[in-house]
């Protein structure tokens, strides 16, 4: 590999070298991401739904986040409202996704809907590296593609052999949901505030716990993310004031974060 | 149909609606700020939270037990730069183990 051809004879990879290398790595985020869908399988049949409500969730759903939301409220005891609210709730990101992988993709007809079902986390982040819109495409369409078809095979897998775990806890299942969502949340803590807001969540979670019925906590604890974004950002005290003032306060600030956030929802 | 089938179909539904209806909004949507601060956070803080309800409640109350230590394992494992899979199934041994010993 060292004494390959010196660099001035090969000005650099051709296009259509360049798509080929976009192609393999949508197949290895393909494998990579599929093979969790294994522990997404064995979660869903281990927290009350059967194979079939499962495979509906990886093959319709299809966001990772969102399914492992839905499933950990009803694991939990939660209401089927509850664990459907926060599936939305956490899927609001692909709605942005789609806003910024719009102008470099095909609309209309089949390819129009596949483009939309296959809007996640990974296909939007292989698009998003490629420099012209033939390799956004590629990426696109090769991560979307393969994780798709990973995912289910292996939620499938997943879900067979979850039905015939009897006790999900003497296998350390509810533990395994615990390291699925911190593993989920981990990429996503690279700034101060987002750890703040991580922990400011985490914490009115807990706190509402004994007093809302199974289920709400989360969604009282998304209630810090829209205050946390609606305060100046940049400011030094931002991290303190996330802190102390989102758990205690959750109910006052409730409205003004309403009204401010109707733009969003008139948008959509 | 069972409310569980509900939810599940209501949720996927909604779920490809989401993603379908980026595709058709306005792109200067995405120019205003604090929806695009709102959108980065809101999975921070539902994760952070399901974090917490996973790991530390049961029904309505607070139980700290072997599910606190197999987050802590999660954790050394994600700082390891470890898989996903690795990290879930980790969290999953200990507890477990811990659980076998009879010491959560």
């Amino acid at each position: 590999m060292t004494t390959a051809s010196p660099p001035a004879s090969t000005p650099g990879p051709t296009t259509a070298e360049r798509l080929r290398t976009i192609r393999r790595t949508g197949l290895s985020i393909g494998v990579a991401t599929g093979l969790y869908g294994i522990s997404f399988g064995a979660l869903a049949t281990a927290s009350g739904l059967d194979v079939w409500q499962a495979m509906v969730l990886s093959a319709v759903m299809f966001t990772g986040g969102s399914q492992f939301a839905f499933i950990g409220v009803v694991g939990g005891g939660g209401s089927a409202i509850g664990a459907a609210l926060a599936a939305v709730l956490l899927g609001i990101r692909n709605t942005l996704y789609g806003l910024i992988l719009a102008p470099s993709l095909p609309r209309g007809g089949f390819r129009g809907f596949a483009r939309a079902q296959l809007t996640i986390d990974e296909s939007a982040a292989l698009a998003a590296g490629g420099t012209t819109t033939a390799e956004k495409r590629a990426g696109f369409w090769a991560a979307g593609v393969w994780v798709y078809v990973f995912w289910n095979l292996f939620s499938l897998v997943g879900a067979l052999a979850g039905q015939h775990v009897a006790d999900p806890g003497a296998w350390g299942l509810d533990a395994a949901a615990a390291g699925a969502f911190i593993a989920l949340l981990w990429p996503r803590l690279r700034s101060g505030e987002a750890v703040a807001v991580a922990v400011a969540a985490a914490f009115v979670a807990l706190v509402t716990t004994p007093a809302l019925p199974s289920g709400l906590p989360v969604l009282a604890a998304a209630l810090v993310a829209v205050v946390a974004g609606l305060l100046p950002s940049r400011r030094p005290l931002v991290h303190h004031q996330i802190e102390g003032d989102a758990a205690p306060d959750t109910e006052p600030e409730e409205e003004p974060a309403r009204d401010e956030g109707r733009p969003e929802g008139g948008a959509r | 149909m069972s409310m569980l089938w509900i939810a599940v179909i209501a949720a996927s539904v909604l779920s490809f609606a989401q993603k379908w209806v980026g595709y058709q909004a306005p792109p200067d949507v995405l120019e205003r700020p604090r929806v695009s601060r709102i959108t980065t956070l809101l999975p921070i803080a539902l994760l952070g939270a399901l974090v917490a309800t996973q790991t530390a409640t049961s029904g309505s109350e607070i139980v700290l037990d072997a599910r606190l230590a197999g987050l802590g394992a999660a954790v050394m494992l994600l700082c390891l730069r470890a898989p996903f899979l690795v990290v879930v199934v980790g969290a999953a041994v200990v507890a477990a183990g811990l659980r076998a010993l009879g010491w959560a």
